[in-house]
C-alpha cells in the first residue's frame, strides 16, 4: 500500500461514507468533444463536493492506441515506479510510456508521479496463464495494486482513461488538461467524504478495464455485497461503495454475460410485489435473477453512472433515494445529480426526465456512432 | 423408602387467604402435587413432586399460587455447588446416566447479547417499514453458478429445488412422539398460515398431516423411523439429521412409554418398545457416504426436493460444513449447543459442542473463502430467542433460522426441562391423552403465527433503521454488527468490529 | 345471535368456567373475597363422565321449552336471549323439568337462576368463555 496510508487511517483501512455529485455526457453519434463540458457541469454542483476528491473518465480519447490497454498509474516514489515497470515488462509488451501531462494548480498539491503506459499482454505469458486476455489484465492490475508498495494502477481500459486527484473536481479537470483530450463520453465525480483521506487513489471514478463507476450515495448493503463478490477473486481493498459496485458489474456483465438491463435488475431488483404483477415469463426471469444473485442486491441510496466502451448506464436505487436527472438534445445525452448541471452545458434540451428508481437509462453508440469511433481509431 | 438425600428444589407457596379451594391446581397438575384435604378443608401440596412447570400458577383463578426456589442450602462451597452435590446423590442412588431436557441452563456466554446492531444517521436514510416496502422473503437452496441461456437468448430459469419462506424462520425438528399430536398440528397449521416450514423430526409423519406437506420438512435420522417413499415425497424438503446441538455425537432415545398408539404406527415400530436411534447413521461413516445418501434421497424424490443436512456445532464445524456443502446438499442446518432436546444425557448437553454464533461465523467465512457459499444455504438454530437474535444471525451470514424452544414457549412450555418424564402439563411433550388435550391446536397455531408475525415486524423495523429494505442485503452484512465486551479473538472469529470502532 | 358453544373435544374438566361464572354473578370485584369459603352456585355446569367432559349453560333455544312451561311468566325471550325475572319466579321447578339441558337451577334464594350470557352482570361478555384456558367454550355467531 502507499506510504501515506501508514500515517493515518486511509481508504481501505476504514470505511469512509461520502456524499457526492456525478455527471455524464455522451454523444450517440460518436462525435468527440473535449472534457471542458464535464468540468463546467460538475463546477455547478461545487457544494456537493468538499475538495477531497474529484475525477473523470473519458471514452474514445486514445484512438491512436485503441487496441492497447492504457494504464494510468500513481507512484509515490521511484522505487515503486521501478518495481512496477519491471513487473509490466515481465507481463506486457509496453508500446508507449510517458508522464501524464499536467498543469500546475494552486489548489492541487502533493501530487504523486503520474504515468501512462499503453500495453498488450505478452502472448507467451498470456497463453501460460490459461486466462482470457481481460482476466489476465485484471489479475495483473490487482497484483500491482495489492503487492507493490507505493504503486497504484487507477485506469486500465482500452481507448479510455480515468483522471483523478484530491481536490475539487473542476480543479482536477484543469490540472489534467482535459480540454486537450477528446472523447465521445465523459463522466465526472465530485466527492464529499465525511472523513479526510488524502489519498489520490481513493478519488473516483473507480475503474476496472473499461468499466468506470461514479457514484453518489451510501449503500447499506455494502458488507453483504463485499463479502459475496470477494468469493470470486475480487479484493475490496479500498472499502468504498464504488469499488464494490464496479466489481459486481464486472462480475455480472463481463463474467456472467448478463445484459446491462439484467445487471440493473440484479443490483436494483424490483420488489417482490412488483415482480408478482409481471407476466409469467418475465416473472420467472426476475425471480431467477433476484434469487440467484440475492447477495448482489444493493440497498440504501445510490445513483451511479457506469461508463464502458461504447456507452453509459445511469441507475438509481429502487426507492430513488438519490437524485438523478437525464436529458437529451439531438444525439447528445446528459446525466447528472442535478438539473442545473445539465442546463449549464445544454440550456435547451429536447427532453429532460427523472429516471424511476431501479430503472436503468442505458445509452450506447448508434450505428453511425460505432462507425465514427471505429474510423477515428484507424 | 430409603433415604435419598434429596431435598425438593422448589416450594409451592399458596396464599391461603386467596385460595378458594376450586381445586383447579389439583386437576391440572399431572405430577399430583396438590390435594384437597377434606378434614382441614384446605389445599395442601407435596412439593417434592413439583417440577416448576407453572401450569397451576397460570390457571389458578385467584393467583393464590407461586413456586419459589427453595432456600434450603448446603454449606457454601464455590466448587461443590448444591447442584454438583445433588447430582452425585442422584447417581449414587440410581446408578444411571443423568437425563435432562431442553437446552443447557449453564451460564455460557450468549454472543447474541454481546453484539449490537447499527442504524443509519444523516449520511444514509433509515427507511420506515410502515410507509415503504420492506422485504423478508427468503429462498433456500443452491444458487446457479453460471447463467445459461436458451437458444432465443432468454435466461434459462431452471434451478435446483428451492424453499420459499415469507420470513427467514422455520420450526425445527421435533418428532411426533417426543411432542404430541396437537403440538405437531399447531406447528403444521402455523407453518401453513405463515408461508414457512415445520419439521417432522425423526418420528415419521402422521397420516393426518400429509395435507400440510407443502409446508413440511421430513427428517431422515439414524433410526430411520417412519421413513418410506410416501413419506419422503410428502414433504417440501428432506432433512438428513447427522447431529443435534443438544447432544452432538449421540443418538436419540424415546422411551417406550411414549411409543403408544399412533406414535408407534407412525414410527413403524411396535408399541411400548424404546425407540433408540443410533449415534451415527450406520450407512454414513464418511463424507462420501453422506453424498450417497443425499443423492439416494434425491433420486427417490425425482430431484424435486431440496436436501438439508443438519449437523451439530462442534469444534471443527467449518471443515464439516465445507464437506457437506460439497456433498450435493442444498441446505446446511447447524444446531448450536444451547439447542433444546426432548431428552439427553445431562453431561453431554451441558458440555459438548460450541455456541452457534461462533459456529455460524466460522462456517460462513470458510464457505466464502472456498467460494462455495452459494452452493448451499445456511440455516442455524440452537436457542434463537427473539427477532434481534435473528437479525444478528442473518448479519453474521445465515440465510434463515430454525426455532424450536421459542415455538414451544409460544405453545405454553415453561421450560421446566422435564420433557423426558412424559408428563408435560402443557400437553406438549407428552402422549397422555388427557394431557395432550390441553393444547388446542387452534389456539396453539394462532399463538405461533402471532409470535412469528411480531418478530417479522421487529425485523423490518431494525432493517429499516439500518437503511436496508430487503433481507438479502442484510445477509452476511457484518458491518452492521459491533461487539460489546468481547476479546480480540472473539471479534476475529465473529468477523466483526468492536463497538466504537 | 352470538351464543356460547361447546367444543367438548377441548374441555379439560378444569371447572374454571364455573368459578368465573360464580364470580361474574357475585357482584363483587375480587374473586378471592367473593368465593372464599363459599359454596358456589354457577350458571354453567361441567358434566363429566368417563374421561369426557363439557360445560353446559343455557343454549338460548329458538323455541325455548322453559318459557312455555313457566307458570308465572317469569321467563321470556328478549332479543333472542332467554331472561328470567326473579321477582316473578315462584320456585315451582317447571322450567327445570322442561329444560332438556338442565340449564336452569335454583339460586341460593330459592327462586330460579339462569345464564343470561353475562348481559346483566358486570362482566359484560361471557366470563366463562374468557376464563376457559383451552377455548373449549366459545362465544360466537353460528
Ligand atoms: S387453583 Fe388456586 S384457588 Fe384453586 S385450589 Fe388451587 S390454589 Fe386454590
Ligand atoms: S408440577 Fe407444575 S402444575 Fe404441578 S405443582 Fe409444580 S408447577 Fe404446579
Ligand atoms: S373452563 Fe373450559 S376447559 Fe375448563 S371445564 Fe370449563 S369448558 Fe372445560
Ligand atoms: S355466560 Fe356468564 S352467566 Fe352464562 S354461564 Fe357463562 S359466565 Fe355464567
Amino acid at each position: 500500500m502507499t506510504e501515506l496510508q501508514e500515517d493515518y487511517p486511509q481508504e481501505g483501512e476504514v470505511r469512509i461514507p461520502s456524499g457526492c455529485a456525478i455527471s455524464g455526457i455522451f454523444s450517440r453519434n460518436g462525435k468527440r468533444f473535449g472534457g471542458q463540458d464535464a468540468i463546467r457541469s460538475i463546477a455547478v454542483m461545487h457544494d456537493r463536493s468538499n475538495g477531497l476528491g474529484g475525477g473523470y473518465a473519458g471514452y474514445g480519447i486514445y484512438p491512436e492506441y485503441k487496441d492497447y490497454y492504457a494504464f494510468h498509474v500513481f507512484y509515490y516514489d521511484n522505487d515503486a515506479k521501478n518495481t512496477c515497470e519491471k513487473f509490466f515488462d515481465e507481463h506486457f509488451d509496453v508500446i508507449n510510456l510517458s508522464k501524464i501531462p499536467i498543469r500546475k494548480h494552486p489548489r492541487i498539491t502533493d501530487e504523486p508521479l503520474i504515468w501512462r503506459y499503453f500495453v498488450t499482454p505478452l502472448p507467451t505469458k498470456l497463453a501460460a496463464s490459461q486466462l482470457d486476455e481481460e482476466e489476465y489484465v485484471v489479475r495483473c492490475v490487482i497484483k500491482v495494486n495489492t503487492d507493490i508498495k507505493g504503486a497504484y494502477v487507477f485506469s486500465s481500459g482500452k481507448n479510455m482513461g480515468v483522471f483523478k486527484a484530491v481536490g475539487f473536481p473542476e480543479d482536477v479537470g484543469e490540472f489534467y488538461r482535459l480540454d486537450e483530450y477528446e472523447g465521445y463520453a465523459w463522466t465526472v465525480h465530485g466527492r464529499y467524504p465525511t472523513n479526510t483521506p488524502g489519498w489520490w487513489g481513493g478519488a473516483h471514478p473507480f475503474a476496472l478495464l473499461d468499466y468506470t463507476v461514479v457514484h453518489n450515495g451510501e449503500i447499506s448493503s455494502y458488507d453483504a455485497n463485499r463479502r459475496f463478490i470477494e468469493m470470486f477473486g475480487y479484493r475490496c481493498t479500498l472499502q468504498t461503495d464504488t469499488e464494490v459496485i464496479t466489481y459486481m458489474i464486472d462480475y455480472l456483465h463481463r463474467k456472467q454475460c448478463l445484459t446491462l438491463d439484467e445487471v440493473a435488475h440484479v443490483i436494483a431488483a424490483p420488489f417482490w410485489s412488483t415482480i408478482a404483477m409481471m407476466p409469467e415469463e418475465r416473472q420467472k426471469e426476475y425471480i431467477y435473477l433476484r434469487n440467484t444473485f440475492a447477495s448482489m442486491l444493493i440497498t440504501g441510496p445510490f445513483s451511479i453512472i457506469l461508463g464502458f466502451n461504447g456507452g453509459l448506464m445511469a441507475l438509481n436505487d429502487r426507492l430513488k433515494l438519490r437524485s438523478l436527472v437525464a436529458a437529451e438534445k439531438g444525439d447528445m445525452v446528459y446525466l447528472a445529480s442535478e438539473e442545473s448541471a445539465i442546463r449549464i452545458v445544454e440550456p435547451d434540451p429536447d427532453r429532460i426526465w427523472y429516471p424511476r428508481g431501479g430503472e436503468p437509462v442505458i445509452v450506447t453508440l448508434s450505428e453511425t456512432g460505432k462507425k465514427v469511433v471505429a474510423a477515428e481509431s484507424k | 423408602m430409603a433415604i435419598n438425600y434429596l431435598y425438593p428444589d422448589y416450594e409451592v407457596i399458596r396464599n391461603q387467604q386467596r385460595c378458594i379451594n376450586c381445586r383447579v391446581c389439583e386437576r391440572q397438575c399431572a405430577n399430583e402435587v396438590h390435594r384437597y384435604d377434606e378434614e382441614l378443608k384446605m389445599m395442601v401440596s407435596d412439593e417434592s413432586k413439583c417440577v416448576n412447570c407453572h401450569r397451576c400458577v397460570a390457571l389458578c383463578p385467584t393467583r393464590a399460587l407461586k413456586i419459589v426456589k427453595t432456600d434450603n442450602t448446603f454449606k457454601e462451597n464455590a466448587n461443590w455447588t448444591g447442584e454438583a452435590i445433588t447430582d452425585v446423590y442422584r447417581q449414587a442412588g440410581t446408578g444411571g446416566v443423568l437425563l435432562a431436557s431442553m437446552g443447557t441452563p449453564k451460564n455460557y456466554p450468549v454472543y447474541w447479547d454481546r453484539m449490537l446492531i447499527n442504524a443509519s444517521q444523516v449520511t444514509n436514510p433509515s427507511i420506515d417499514p410502515l410507509r415503504e416496502p420492506m422485504e423478508t422473503t427468503t429462498f433456500l437452496g443452491q444458487k446457479s453458478a453460471k447463467i445459461r441461456r436458451n437458444p432465443d437468448g432468454s435466461i434459462n430459469t431452471k434451478t435446483t429445488p428451492q424453499l420459499k419462506l415469507s420470513v427467514p424462520v422455520m420450526f425445527s425438528a421435533m418428532s411426533y412422539g417426543s411432542i404430541s399430536y396437537n403440538a405437531h398440528k399447531s406447528l403444521a397449521l402455523a407453518a401453513q398460515k405463515l408461508g414457512i416450514f415445520y419439521n417432522t423430526g425423526e418420528g415419521g409423519l402422521h397420516e393426518d398431516f400429509y395435507q400440510y406437506g407443502p409446508n413440511t420438512i421430513v427428517q431422515v435420522a439414524s433410526g430411520r423411523f417412519g421413513v418410506h417413499p410416501g413419506y419422503l415425497k410428502a414433504g417440501a424438503a428432506i432433512e438428513i439429521k447427522m447431529g443435534q446441538g443438544a447432544k452432538p455425537g449421540i443418538g436419540g432415545h424415546l422411551p417406550g412409554a411414549k411409543i403408544v398408539g399412533d406414535v408407534s404406527k407412525t414410527r413403524m415400530i411396535p408399541q411400548g418398545t424404546d425407540a433408540i436411534s443410533p449415534a451415527p447413521h450406520h450407512d454414513i461413516y464418511s463424507i462420501e457416504d453422506l453424498r450417497q445418501l443425499v443423492f439416494m434421497l434425491k433420486e427417490a424424490t425425482n430431484y424435486e426436493k431440496p436436501v438439508i443436512v443438519k449437523i451439530a456445532a462442534v469444534h471443527n464445524v467449518s471443515a464439516i460444513a465445507s464437506g457437506v456443502a460439497r456433498s450435493g446438499a442444498d441446505i446446511i442446518a447447524i444446531d448450536g449447543f444451547r439447542g433444546g432436546t426432548g431428552a439427553a444425557p445431562a453431561r453431554t448437553r451441558d458440555n459438548v459442542g460450541i455456541p452457534i454464533e461462533l459456529a455460524l461465523a466460522c462456517v460462513d467465512r470458510r464457505l466464502r473463502e472456498e467460494g462455495i457459499r452459494n452452493n448451499v444455504s445456511i440455516v442455524i438454530g440452537g436457542s434463537i430467542r427473539n427477532s434481534a437474535d435473528i437479525v444478528k444471525a442473518i448479519a453474521l451470514g445465515a440465510d434463515a433460522v430454525y426455532v424450536a424452544t421459542s415455538a414451544l414457549i409460544a405453545l405454553g412450555c415453561h421450560l421446566c426441562r422435564t420433557c423426558h418424564l412424559g408428563k408435560c402439563n402443557w400437553g406438549i411433550a407428552t402422549q397422555r391423552p388427557d394431557l395432550v388435550k390441553r393444547l388446542n391446536p387452534e389456539v396453539g397455531s394462532e399463538r405461533l403465527v402471532n409470535l412469528i408475525n411480531a418478530w417479522n415486524h421487529e425485523i423490518k423495523e431494525m432493517m429499516g433503521g439500518m437503511g436496508i429494505n430487503s433481507i438479502e442485503a442484510l445477509r452476511g452484512n457484518r458491518l452492521m454488527l459491533r461487539g460489546i465486551g468481547l476479546t480480540e479473538k472473539e471479534l476475529q472469529i465473529l468477523g466483526i468490529l468492536h463497538a466504537g470502532e | 345471535m352470538k351464543r356460547v358453544y361447546v367444543n367438548e373435544q377441548w374441555c379439560l374438566g378444569c371447572h374454571l368456567c364455573e368459578y368465573f361464572c360464580a364470580f361474574a354473578n357475585s357482584g363483587q370485584s375480587d374473586m378471592a373475597r367473593a368465593l372464599k369459603d363459599a359454596v358456589i352456585c354457577p350458571r354453567i355446569k361441567v358434566e363429566e363422565h368417563d374421561g369426557i367432559s363439557f360445560a353446559v349453560n343455557c343454549r338460548h333455544c329458538t323455541e325455548p321449552l322453559c318459557v312455555k312451561s313457566c307458570i308465572a311468566g317469569a321467563l321470556s325471550v328478549k332479543d333472542g336471549l332467554i331472561v328470567i325475572d326473579q321477582d316473578k319466579c315462584v320456585g315451582c321447578f317447571s322450567c327445570i323439568m322442561s329444560c332438556p339441558f338442565g340449564a336452569l337451577m335454583p339460586s341460593d334464594t330459592g327462586v330460579m337462576q339462569k345464564c343470561e350470557l353475562c348481559t346483566s352482570n358486570s362482566a359484560g361478555k361471557p366470563a366463562c368463555v374468557q376464563g376457559c384456558p383451552n377455548r373449549a367454550i366459545v362465544f360466537e355467531e353460528r
